[in-house]
């Protein structure tokens, strides 16, 4: 198992975000699922320590993160937040931060070209890209980190149809040509369904359903949802 | 460097005198409903209390001749000006300890380096009002330059969490924020040092001059004065925005007030 989340609970000024979740995400192609406002971005966060628990855990790879060096960890599992925020300078600058800092080599052109974006893009100024161009910058930038886990926070949310059918199939390709496992948080059942093999649903912090996308997913079986005490 | 100035005298009355022209101000006040003339009053009535008491511990530091008063009052300063720095701050997580660190720094640091360029002797009647300017022109920048931090931490959380999400450490993470609070704490001194003499005259040569100093002396105080008052405020902001950053993080390099998801 790639993550397992143990009892976690999460407040934020004092509103109970996360409650007693208990949810499982295995290597490869996930997605957890839900609402706005249901702790799904929250829980992302959990998952690289941009914030800790309250209580419970959440164990990578069989450790606990809270034992990991965060900055090791981030690097190892790479989170591309819901909305571009890119550092001043050209695409190679931010492209070439996370390396930069880990003091190791990069080719930010097979980056671009891997984030679906036309290595051309490289001296182009960041700030002047569309949002959905930038949105790919964030992946390019994440990538260059040689990440083995990519959390992407609802990675389309932003974008127009036609930009997120590409950012789509970009993450797709990512999966076929590299072993990166990925985490998408999505609010879209049909984007779960189209890019993972796994999901979890978080409603009111807590986790509702979790298992295999067919079976989570298919409003056939929707009554039978294992519940996420079933599942654990 | 002694700079010799004759003494003048100045009566109650002309001090009352002065006070024609405050009526100016809570006349106009009034009559553009303005509404400060209530403001205008306790500012008056402060100042006529703050300044006579701290006209009386000078005298009685200057007639000790102590440097240990002399410490004492700049200490007093110094924390006092933590507190009042630390209101306009408010974005800033447990400001007070780094504005009192940046404020004591530049203090020790400036006066401890004009007493050893020999600019000034080391007694009280150099070290009080020359302390008094530094730490006042230093509590301002550092107080600015913080609370521009503040903001900017807060308006740009995303972009700071999203740069720690590459493996950036928090220091890391708001370099590009301290560059323009530095700058902010700053500026107001820089500007108005460019424009010394020309739309303004600065109150030390003011002062000298309507003490009767010769006029050559009074400017080259006062230069010397705006030079000190430089590397004050540049000491003060850089040392407060230092230790403050670090104040919007865990150990874990972690914003303490993440962004909205």
């Amino acid at each position: 198992m790639l993550f397992e989340i143990q009892k976690v609970s999460y407040s934020r000024a004092g509103k109970l975000v996360l409650r007693d979740l208990d949810a499982r995400l295995p290597v490869g192609a996930s997605s957890v699922v839900g609402p706005s406002g249901s702790g799904k971005s929250t829980l992302l966060r959990l998952l690289n320590r941009l914030a800790d628990p309250d209580s419970g855990r959440v164990v990578y790879e069989g450790k606990d993160v809270c034992e990991r060096d965060p900055l090791e960890l981030r690097r190892e599992v790479s989170l591309v937040p819901q909305l571009p925020a890119l550092i001043e300078g050209t695409v190679h600058d931010n492209v070439a931060y996370g390396p930069r800092l880990a003091g190791h080599s990069f080719d930010a052109r097979s980056c671009l070209e891997l984030a679906g974006l036309d290595p051309a893009f490289e001296d182009r100024d960041a700030a002047k890209l569309s949002v959905g161009e930038q949105q790919r910058v964030m992946l390019a930038r994440a990538l260059a980190l040689e990440p083995r886990v990519l959390l992407l926070d609802e990675p389309t949310s932003a974008l127009d149809q036609a930009a997120r059918d590409a950012v789509e199939a970009t993450l797709l390709g990512l999966r076929a040509r590299t072993s990166i496992s990925t985490v998408v948080v999505t609010h879209d059942m049909e984007q779960a369904r189209r890019l993972a093999d796994y999901v979890v649903r978080v409603e009111g912090g807590t986790v509702t359903a979790q298992g295999a996308t067919e079976e989570v997913l298919s409003e056939e079986i929707e009554p039978a949802i294992a519940t996420a005490e079933d599942a654990t | 460097m002694i700079v010799a100035a004759s003494s003048i005298h100045v009566t109650i009355g002309e001090v009352a005198a002065a006070l024609a022209l405050v009526a100016i101000a809570a006349i106009a006040s009034r009559a553009w409903h303005a509404d400060l003339e209530e403001d205008i009053g306790i500012a008056v009535v402060r100042s006529l209390i703050q300044l006579t008491a701290i006209g009386y511990v000078i005298t009685l530091i200057f007639d000790q001749d102590s440097a240990a008063l002399v410490l004492a009052l700049i200490t007093v300063m110094v924390v006092f000006g933590a507190f009042t720095a630390r209101h306009r701050a408010k974005q800033v997580p447990n400001a007070f300890w780094p504005l009192l660190i940046a404020l004591a720094v530049a203090a020790a640091a400036t006066l401890g380096l004009v007493i050893a360029l020999g600019i000034f002797p080391a007694t009280p009647r150099y070290l009080v009002p020359v302390g008094g300017m530094v730490i006042g022109n230093s509590m301002t920048a550092a107080a600015v330059a913080l609370n521009r931090l503040g903001e900017d931490v807060h308006e740009q959380s995303r972009k700071i969490e999203a740069t720690l999400a590459l493996g950036a450490t928090s220091s890391q993470a708001v370099t590009p924020l301290v560059q323009r609070s530095l700058r902010s704490g700053m500026i107001t001194l820089v500007d108005s040092t460019k424009t010394t003499g020309l739309i303004f005259f600065p109150g030390t040569m003011v002062g000298m001059l309507l003490a009767g100093a010769d006029p050559t002396d009074a400017v080259r105080l006062q230069l010397i004065l705006l030079y000190v008052l430089l590397g004050a405020v540049s000491i003060s902001a850089l040392v407060a925005i230092t230790f403050a950053r670090r104040n919007f993080f865990t150990p874990a390099h972690q914003l303490r007030e993440p962004p909205e998801s």
